[in-house]
């Protein structure tokens, strides 16, 4: 009877290793197979070299730049958004008004909300709605901004990324010990000062990881900005917020399942997607490593 | 302790907001005027706009409802009846919400009549189908499902979108919603099955199992699978699993249910994960004291006194990963073949909901009857994961509160 339970005790904890285990393979084929195929083709000048005969020769810059530029404005948006909404979640609200959980509620379902969805509204409102009103009211009906581009592009992408810097900066802002604040205001600083002055230094750093891992979440999502922005090809990078613009993420979307010539650009494909891939792992990995840093020290 | 609350005003500890935030510069006593709050105007903006500003966030959700559904309101405008149904199942708050911005919708439905009087467009795009009748009826037979064809109108009344064929672009387009409701839920299940067993025994590990040292490891290190791009996870099913799988099980169409499935399940696991890993950790430790001291060895304990007490918790998990599944777009579009088709067999090829919505959108006319229904994909959508967010959030999380706080 003992041997019997020590057996199936054995085996239990070992269906639980084995989950584990096979999770972490899965990571780890996924890391080892696209790395395989993407470092024949990988060098300085895919880097840095523009596509070339219809996207079959050639580097991958304008995606690289356009991914860059694009998680450029939807940091500038996302980051002060996402860190105020955070500064009012610890700071001025009471733990279980009504507002302040309705407020946590609306960031849970963003968080939830499939970022198809984002595309579409990205296109109904901030395209059709702003845009077009912009153009109705400035340009005088010309089309110039009721179209998808870079600017739409990011602020979709901000939103889809807003409960990140969210619970990143709340996580952090909760840490701060209680004594530093009734210190603060013991002294005779203001609310506000408070904030300014011991709040926001304190919660630095969490708010660079929490950008970071923003970042990383807007460079790899395609969804939002299929018909937001990204274009399929062009010859010139975006010099302003309404041109169009180049993705990573897009190009490898387009490449493997709308060119004509899959195979032939096969190795394109795989250094396209490593390229990617190993972004969204570095960033993810800073943002762990400042994270568990800050855990240390405190 | 005691000395620090003599320092500041007994009854103002009792209230962080309200401390006394001014220097008392003359005499340095306390008077009941000295102690009343001075009225300061950057107080008093900075306070508002961070308030105004975490208001947003709910108007984002909000705007996001109106404008996803707005945009596919002109396929009701001609049966409003059954608009006023549809109403009615979604809950009556919603419905308040969309009234309020019942004037937003005023422009909308008059751009919907203009495109109606803008026919060029479409008389162009229904020449260019042209050709694909004949595709059309091929694929027709070659799904062998009822070739009966339904009296086919142009607009997508409410009868056609609970139809069973989405051929959103022919002679006689119909958007009936039903093989890609199927084609949905056939993903979710395969996806969810292989997720949720996976991702809960290994939190289970985590939680239960796992030495302190180890489980810093493999916690950070399963939730490096949730920043894994989808689009690269997609590219990973397309090109290599799909492959594999084929070579396995030796069936005919290489991208289909199972691959996508298998692949969803790769961006669940890390969600389903997490949450439920959360949930087993937060079981208070006097269970599992209780539970040793009267000879349960460290297993028993785990899935018998541990896990039960767990399952609200795990049950959102399993709720959300369901979510995730549902909307994720990338994977759906690049590993399941995306044919529209009603079949039981895993191995078809099949297509989502969200998959449709990012293959056809860009090349559908705006304003279009196609574009409405669409969007209104769309907005079936964000109600669906809407109501699971909710469920898991106040349903499953007020159930496990009164368990673990003793009944």
């Amino acid at each position: 009877m003992r041997k019997m339970q020590k057996i199936t005790g054995g085996l239990m904890v070992g269906v639980t290793t084995i989950s584990v285990m096979l999770i972490i393979a899965i990571i780890l084929v996924i890391l080892v197979v696209i790395i395989n195929g993407g470092k024949e083709y990988f060098s300085w000048e895919f880097l840095t070299a523009f596509p070339e005969d219809g996207m079959t020769k050639g580097g991958i810059f304008p995606a690289i730049y356009g991914t860059a530029l694009l998680v450029l404005i939807m940091s500038v948006a996302a980051v002060p958004f996402g860190t105020i909404t955070a500064i009012y979640l610890t700071e001025y609200a009471r733990e279980n008004s009504f507002l302040s959980r309705t407020i946590r509620f609306a960031i849970k379902t963003l968080a939830m909300v499939p970022s198809i969805i984002f595309g579409l509204f990205g296109l109904g409102f901030f395209i059709k709605f702003v845009g077009g009103g912009m153009d109705q009211a400035f340009l005088g009906g010309q089309l110039k901004w009721a179209q998808p581009n870079i600017l739409w592009a990011s602020l979709t992408m901000a939103l889809l990324t807003l409960p990140v810097v969210i619970v990143s900066v709340e996580e952090s802002l909760r840490t701060i010990p209680r004594e530093l604040r009734e210190a603060s205001l013991a002294l005779g600083a203001t609310k506000w000062q408070t904030i300014l002055r011991i709040i926001l230094p304190g919660a630095r750093s969490s708010i660079l990881t929490g950008t970071i891992l923003a970042i990383s979440r807007g460079a790899g999502e395609v969804a939002p900005i299929l018909f937001t922005g990204a274009a399929y090809y062009l010859a010139t990078l975006p010099v302003s917020v309404s041109d169009q613009f180049m993705s990573l993420g897009y190009h490898i979307y387009i490449m493997s399942t709308q060119s004509s010539n899959v195979d032939q650009t096969l190795p394109i494909q795989f250094a396209t997607t490593m390229v990617l891939l190993l972004l969204t792992f570095l960033l993810n990995f800073t943002a762990i490593i400042i994270r568990a840093r800050l855990r240390r020290t405190k | 302790m005691d000395n620090k609350e003599d320092v500041i005003v007994p009854e103002e500890t009792n209230e962080m907001a309200s401390v006394p935030e001014e220097k008392p510069d003359k005499g340095f006593k306390f008077s009941e005027d000295s102690l009343k709050r001075k009225f300061r105007i950057s107080e008093f903006l900075s306070k508002y706009i961070i308030t105004g500003v975490a208001f947003l966030n709910i108007t984002i959700i909000v705007l996001i409802f109106v404008f996803v559904f707005k945009e596919s309101l002109p396929i009701f405008s001609s049966k409003q009846k059954e608009n006023t149904e549809v109403y009615g199942e979604e809950g009556p708050e919603r419905y308040g919400e969309t009234e309020e911005n019942q004037t937003l919708q005023q422009p909308e439905r008059y751009t919907g009549e203009e495109e109606v009087e803008s026919g060029p467009e479409r008389y162009g795009i229904e020449k260019d189908t042209q050709m694909t009748a004949e595709q059309f009826t091929q694929d027709s037979i070659l799904s062998g499902k009822g070739n009966e064809v339904e009296a086919g109108s142009d607009e997508a009344t409410f009868k056609s979108l609970t139809g069973k064929k989405w051929y959103p672009v022919s002679d006689h387009p119909r958007y009936g919603l039903v093989p890609l409701f199927v084609g949905t839920l056939k993903i979710t299940l395969i996806g969810i099955l292989f997720a949720a067993p996976l991702a809960i025994l290994a939190a289970l590990f985590s939680a239960a199992f796992a030495p302190k040292w180890l489980r810093e490891w493999v916690k950070p290190a399963i939730e490096l699978l949730a920043s894994f791009p989808s689009v690269v996870i997609g590219f990973f099913a397309l090109m290599v699993m799909a492959t594999f799988f084929q070579d396995v099980f030796g069936y005919d169409t290489r991208l289909n249910a199972f691959v996508g499935g298998v692949a969803m399940a790769l961006a669940a696991i890390p969600i389903i994960f997490t949450v439920s890993e959360d949930a087993l950790t937060s079981v208070p430790s006097t269970y599992t004291e209780a539970s040793l001291a009267l000879g349960a060895s460290k297993w028993q304990t785990a899935f018998f006194v541990t896990l039960p007490s767990a399952v609200p918790g795990i049950f959102a998990a399993v709720l959300l990963g369901i979510g995730r599944i549902f909307g994720e777009t990338m994977i759906a579009l690049m590993a399941t073949g995306n044919a529209a088709m009603i079949s039981m067999n895993p191995f078809d090829s099949v297509r989502t909901l969200s998959a449709t919505i990012g293959a056809e959108m860009a090349e559908v006319v705006f304003g279009d009857t196609h574009y409405n229904v669409l969007f209104l994909i769309g907005a079936l959508l964000f109600i669906f994961t809407f109501t699971l967010n909710a469920i898991a959030e106040f349903y499953v999380k007020g159930k496990l509160m009164k368990r673990l706080q003793g009944k």
